[in-house]
């Protein structure tokens, strides 16, 4: 397990690395900066610039100065566009915003979407069953950017009952709303998914023994058929945290929270280059980690997986 | 004799017999028999179909263009840009007074070639690489593989805004930074169908017969995972659709005076506040209108296809 562990921990080196590279040249190499602007700054100033940034220097010699700040001084750089800012500060005022609503609307997605998926599927073909399906498929049809705007329509302009944006050091009135735009689309996934799976395992044979055996209702669900039954929640759990991600770029611009996503595309109108590049190091890294979770936690439920570690 | 009997033992109804029974059922008459069963999924293809002839044909019914401005109600829009018969704007105006009709027909257009043009694509690159992994193994597999890995784990947002921030918003940039993000479709499940097939008879009879290992990839192999294939760009073509409305959302995505129905919505949404819904209600329709239509679409598609459902 522990080596486990460790052998995963090393494989993120090598996809932080083919991020930057790829990022870093990427940029680099199409016209324009951050210093172009419609009235041209005179050579030699441009000149001064770019040497108080390091940028005059050869673009490998860049690169490898950064990834050194990074390793060594957990250095960002400065911000080329938000004169007075570095993207370590940026991060650390925006990063807990965006983590603290995005941990609620994970708790959102698990807590009702799992439950819903379960009571489905033991209410099979009932109204309950029909109800939640149709949820999903709905829920899966209105993103985040269509659910969002409704939402705000309904429970800000319509009903005043919640803020329509802003974050007001994180009182759970400016949380509810990101929160339930971000995840809705992934509870009715997880709600979907934990329903086939769980009903799958009411058919298999370990639960017709077990009902053979006498054993209550109560005992066959929350004994023995409930792992099985979230071990495909889990694994689908991966790709929703990257979406989520993804998601939490766009919550951050809709609802002004001042999370990241915000400075993320900023970023990329001025032509922020490193805060584009510590922002996505933020980003693969954040998934990394929550992948990483998610892989010790399905060991720990599966015992095959267990195992073969 | 009653009439049961006499009409099993007549002329005519041994002749259909005859003819049902020569019709040969292939995999794709079978498949199509099945898809024309799922009542949801033909509606949808209708739908969709209008849709289409929505984009392509829509303009002429439009009194305006998607980039003029009509300035008799510009500055009057919450009270006289509403959608009107009168003054030909059939969906209003948006906050800029352009005729809200005509724009909606643009973004159905980019949205539409997005999805249909960079879906399909991208997945025929991830099923090819995926081919090739599986059916050469080795290194080559390896590297494939753990590029896959790789990429997955990166949120596709952050390809999207560098690569649309430093390379201009085109449409021809949305379709390539779209086939880039997206490679990954369809590769794993082409490639353990390709691991599955090559050890089968027929390709150890074409590869004595001195097929080429590519010969045998994309004349032998290919038609047998045409099914996952079809089934991948269906669930692939509205996922594109979404992606790219959410970063035209962002303002990474299409440039005005281009539009798409993210970029619609985006404009819908913030102009709410000042009571103007129907700048958001139409574009978003339409979008869920195609969400729906390719959700079901889909579904009819893996009923009809996939062997595990195959009744």
């Amino acid at each position: 397990m522990f080596n486990y562990t460790l052998r995963r921990l090393l494989t993120v080196i090598p996809t932080l690395l083919v991020l930057i590279v790829f990022s870093f040249y990427l940029m680099r190499l199409a016209p324009g900066g951050p210093f172009t602007s419609e009235k041209p700054l005179p050579p030699a100033v441009m000149q001064n610039v770019l040497e108080r940034y390091g940028m005059d220097q050869p673009l490998y010699v860049q690169l490898w100065t950064y990834i050194k700040n990074i390793v060594f001084h957990f250095d960002f750089g400065p911000s080329f566009a938000q004169k007075d800012r570095t993207v370590n500060d940026v991060i650390a005022q925006g990063f807990p915003v965006t983590l603290t609503y995005g941990f609620w609307s994970a708790v959102f997605v698990l807590v009702l979407g799992i439950p819903l998926g379960i009571i489905a599927a033991l209410r099979h073909n009932s109204i309950w069953d029909y109800t939640m399906t149709g949820l999903a498929i709905f829920s899966q049809i209105f993103p985040n950017f269509v659910l969002a705007p409704i939402l705000v329509l309904l429970f800000t302009l319509s009903w005043g009952l919640l803020p329509g944006g802003g974050w007001n050091g994180g009182q759970w009135e400016y949380i509810v709303m990101p929160a339930i735009a971000l995840g809705t689309s992934y509870m009715a996934g997880v709600a979907r998914l934990t329903r086939g799976s769980m009903l799958e395992v009411l058919n298999a044979p370990f639960i017709q023994t077990a009902r053979a055996k006498g054993l209550p209702e109560r005992v066959i669900i929350w004994r023995h058929a409930l792992k099985p039954a979230l071990l495909p929640t889990l694994t689908y759990m991966g790709p929703v945290f990257v979406y989520m991600i993804t998601g939490s770029v766009f919550i951050d611009v809709f609802f002004s929270t001042g999370g990241i996503g915000q400075d993320f595309i900023d970023g990329a109108y001025s032509r922020d280059y490193s805060m584009l590049l510590g922002l996505a190091i933020l980003y693969s890294l954040l998934t990394f980690a929550l992948n990483l979770m998610l892989d010790l936690l399905y060991a720990w439920i599966d015992p095959k997986v267990r195992s073969s570690l | 004799m009653t009439d049961a009997r006499k009409h099993l033992n007549s002329r005519d109804f041994a002749d259909t017999v005859a003819e049902e029974m020569i019709v040969s059922r292939s995999f794709w008459a079978d498949a199509r028999r099945r898809f024309l069963g799922h009542r949801l999924a033909v509606f949808s293809v209708f739908m969709l179909l209008a849709l289409v002839l929505f984009a392509l044909f829509g303009h002429h019914l439009a009194r305006w263009s998607f980039e003029e401005i009509d300035w008799n109600v510009l500055g009057r829009i919450k009270t006289e840009g509403a959608p009107s018969l009168e003054n030909g704007h059939w969906f209003g105006v948006d906050e800029l007074g352009r005729d809200l009709y005509a724009r909606v027909v643009q973004g159905t257009r980019t949205s539409l070639m997005v999805g249909f043009v960079a879906g399909p694509l991208a997945v025929l690159l991830g099923a090819t690489l995926g081919a090739l992994a599986g059916y050469f193994g080795g290194r080559l597999d390896q590297i494939i593989t753990g590029l896959y890995t790789i990429w997955i784990s990166i949120p596709y947002i952050i390809f999207f805004v560098v690569w649309q921030a430093f390379f201009g918003r085109s449409l021809t940039q949305m379709i390539i930074v779209i086939i880039i993000v997206n490679w990954t479709a369809g590769l794993l499940i082409v490639r353990g169908q390709v691991m599955m097939l090559k050890h089968r008879e027929f390709v150890d009879a074409a590869r004595m017969l001195g097929t080429s290992d590519l010969a045998i990839i994309f004349k032998h192999l290919a038609p047998n995972i045409l099914w996952v294939i079809v089934i991948y760009t269906s669930i692939v073509i509205p996922e594109v659709i979404m992606a790219e409305s959410l970063v035209s959302f962002l303002g990474v995505g299409i440039q005005e005076p281009n539009t798409s129905w993210g970029a619609l919505i985006s404009e819908g949404a913030r102009t709410m506040t000042f009571g103007t819904l129907w700048q958001l209600a139409f574009p978003a329709a339409f979008f869920v209108i195609a969400q729906v239509s390719l959700y079901y679409i889909g579904d009819g598609l893996r009923d009809a296809l996939d062997p595990k459902d195959r009744r």
